[in-house]
């Protein structure tokens, strides 16, 4: 197996605060990889960084062997690393079919195409309804996004998100706010597409991140506190304390 | 004939993909008849201003409502595009199609200049940035040679279509200015509702997951800024033509001023709002206009209490009140 995804040295300070820091974090090709941690641990931080919607005070990220450390974080989502957001991340105002479908558009290239109908659109339609579908939310299709529940946005995200047919997928906390029936639903999805991509994923739900991940990194103050499949990191003392020692969340 | 075509209409459910609604092409025709005939019962050039100031405010609602961008120096684009189609009227002989032409390609090509230095600063700065560039423009004007200080650029020639048809009397520039400002309002409709549209409006939305799905916003951003700062161009280029002449007024900072006003006042965002709003201001200041200083402290007044009482502007609220999007 060779690594997809590899940071060295990752290291965000704000204002004299650290973050994260000093982190090193191999992905491999074709695994499900979790990043665990208590509140605050700084796993956000670790996915804007890797995506690039922060800038790195130091280390490095390679990405398929390509540096991408100074790159736009528009350019990493085209070289086929897409990521989601903690917070719920759908456009509001457009419906679910359009939602899908802005993703779908980019893929196609890009549409600066501004003198054409948007009736050519409807191209994508059956695309995006297999997306739609999949995560079972057919019969909100033309329902406004910012109408749909919490968990039945989060579901919309990951639909737009494999819109894209991304290589790697960035999921920070993909089944928060999500009832039982979803989380199992979303279980079953997430394992399904990771079958040809690489993940990683920030999760809480330690059944979830026990049933699915191949590794697991566990971050606490900034710090990677163990790594390794889920008995092991499971085991460390160090993990047990910064969970205990942190509260509870 | 597509799916979406054969759908029935269910207002806010409907998918943005049927065409334009019924609805809407209904009001493009009452207004295209209207404006038709609207010379018989109006001064023509009165009309005309109006149209003018339409399309200025639907350039600039393109640009605040879909791009959610908020110039505050549209002057330049407007007023500049005045001095240069009236320049090539008058010096250089150019009839008022190329003339139009010349004025909309400046202010594209002077919006591509500013709007570039611009998107890179958010909110207030972003207005600040423009307005700074506005005021350059404003001195520009004053000092320049060919812009003709504080008389402007004066009686320019209006000239003959295609250098074939005159269009001296004001019932014969009345259609050609009918065309120019109807078509361009169509056209930033279409703007709106094309691919690209679609991209602005998820922009709009959630900068953010935009950019992680890989759009470079920032392009969008120009181009939307560029088409903007163009249709304002354009709007401002066929008033130069209709009143014959170019002057500072309509590259001081109050023009940046009156069309947020416009736009704010009929409703930002919306379809109509910015035709209804350039009408109302322009309509009341043709009437106010013995009233010398005071029109300003009347248009204050009108601004505070319409933005008091609709939030979202005449349209915006008669919209919500029909559950439609107008
Ligand atoms: N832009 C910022 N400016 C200053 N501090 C920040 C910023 N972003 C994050 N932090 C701080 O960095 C630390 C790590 O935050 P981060 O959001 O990465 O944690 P997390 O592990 O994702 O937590 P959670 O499980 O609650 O989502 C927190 O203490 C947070 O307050
Ligand atoms: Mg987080």
């Amino acid at each position: 197996m060779d690594a997809v995804l590899k940071a060295e040295g990752l290291t965000k300070e704000f204002k004299g605060f650290v973050a994260v820091n000093k982190v090193d974090l191999t992905v491999e090709r074709g695994s499900i990889h979790a990043l665990i941690g208590p509140n605050g641990a700084g796993k956000t931080t670790c996915f804007n960084l890797l995506t690039k919607f922060l800038q790195p005070t130091r280390g490095t990220i390679t990405y398929d062997g390509r540096d991408i450390t100074r790159m736009a974080p528009a350019d990493i989502a085209r070289l086929g690393m897409v990521r989601s957001f903690q917070i719920s991340a759908v456009f509001p105002d457009l419906s679910v079919l359009q939602n899908v479908r802005v993703a779908l558009q980019r893929k196609r290239g890009d549409s600066y195409d501004f003198w054409r109908s948007e009736r050519g659109l409807t191209q994508f339609d059956d695309e995006a309804r297999a997306h739609i579908d999949a995560v079972g939310l057919s019969e909100f299709t033309d329902t406004r996004a910012g109408e749909l529940s919490y968990g039945r946005k989060r579901a919309l995200e990951i639909a737009t998100t494999l819109a894209l047919d991304p290589a790697m997928l960035l999921l920070d906390e993909p089944m928060a706010g999500m009832g039982q029936e979803d989380v199992e639903r979303t279980s079953a999805l997430i394992k399904r597409i990771a079958a040809n991509r690489t993940i990683l994923m920030v999760e809480h739900n330690l059944k979830v991140v026990a049933d699915l991940s191949d590794k697991i990194t566990v971050l606490a103050r900034g710090e990677i506190l163990a790594e390794g499949d889920y008995d092991t990191v499971s085991k460390s003392p160090d993990v047990i304390d910064a969970y205990i020692g942190a509260g509870h969340d | 004939m597509s799916v979406s075509d054969i759908q029935p209409e269910t207002n806010e459910r409907r998918p943005a993909t049927a065409g334009m609604p019924k609805l809407h092409m209904a009001i493009f025709a009452v207004l295209f008849v209207v404006l038709a005939v609207l010379p018989m019962l109006v001064y023509p050039v009165f009309a005309m201003k109006v149209m003018c100031f339409a399309l200025f405010a639907a350039a600039f609602n393109l640009l605040l409502g879909f791009g959610g961008l908020l110039s505050f120096g549209h002057a330049a684009y407007f007023g500049g595009a005045s001095y240069v189609a009236a320049h090539a009227s008058k010096v250089w002989g150019l009839s008022p199609e190329l003339s139009i032409i010349a004025g909309t390609l400046a202010a594209g090509i002077l919006g591509l200049a500013i709007g570039a230095l611009a998107i890179r600063r958010q909110g207030i700065y972003f207005a600040m940035v423009t307005l700074a560039f506005a005021q350059m423009v404003y001195f520009f004007a004053l000092q320049a040679d060919f812009t003709g200080g504080e008389d402007g650029i004066q009686s320019v020639p209006r000239g003959s279509l295609f250098g074939i048809f005159p269009v001296d009397s004001n019932e014969a520039l009345y259609y050609l200015v009918l065309a120019v400002t109807f078509g361009g309002i169509l056209f930033l409709y279409r703007i709106v509702h094309s691919p690209f549209g679609q991209v602005l409006k998820a922009i709009r939305e959630n900068e953010p997951r935009a950019i992680s799905l890989g759009y470079r916003v920032n392009r969008y951003k120009l181009m939307v800024f560029v088409l903007s700062a163009s249709f304002a161009g354009l709007a401002g280029a066929t008033k130069s033509q209709v009143f014959q002449l170019a002057s500072l007024t309509d590259v001081h900072w109050s023009m940046s001023g009156e069309v947020v006003l416009m736009t704010l006042l009929g409703g930002v965002g919306t379809v109509f709002g910015p035709l209804l709003g350039a009408t109302i201001v322009v309509t009341m200041q043709n009437y106010l206009a013995s009233m010398g200083a005071w029109v300003t402290v009347i248009q204050g007044v009108i601004f505070v209490l319409g933005v008091l009482l609709f939030r979202e502007g005449i349209v915006g609220v008669i919209s919500k009140w029909l559950k439609r999007p107008l």
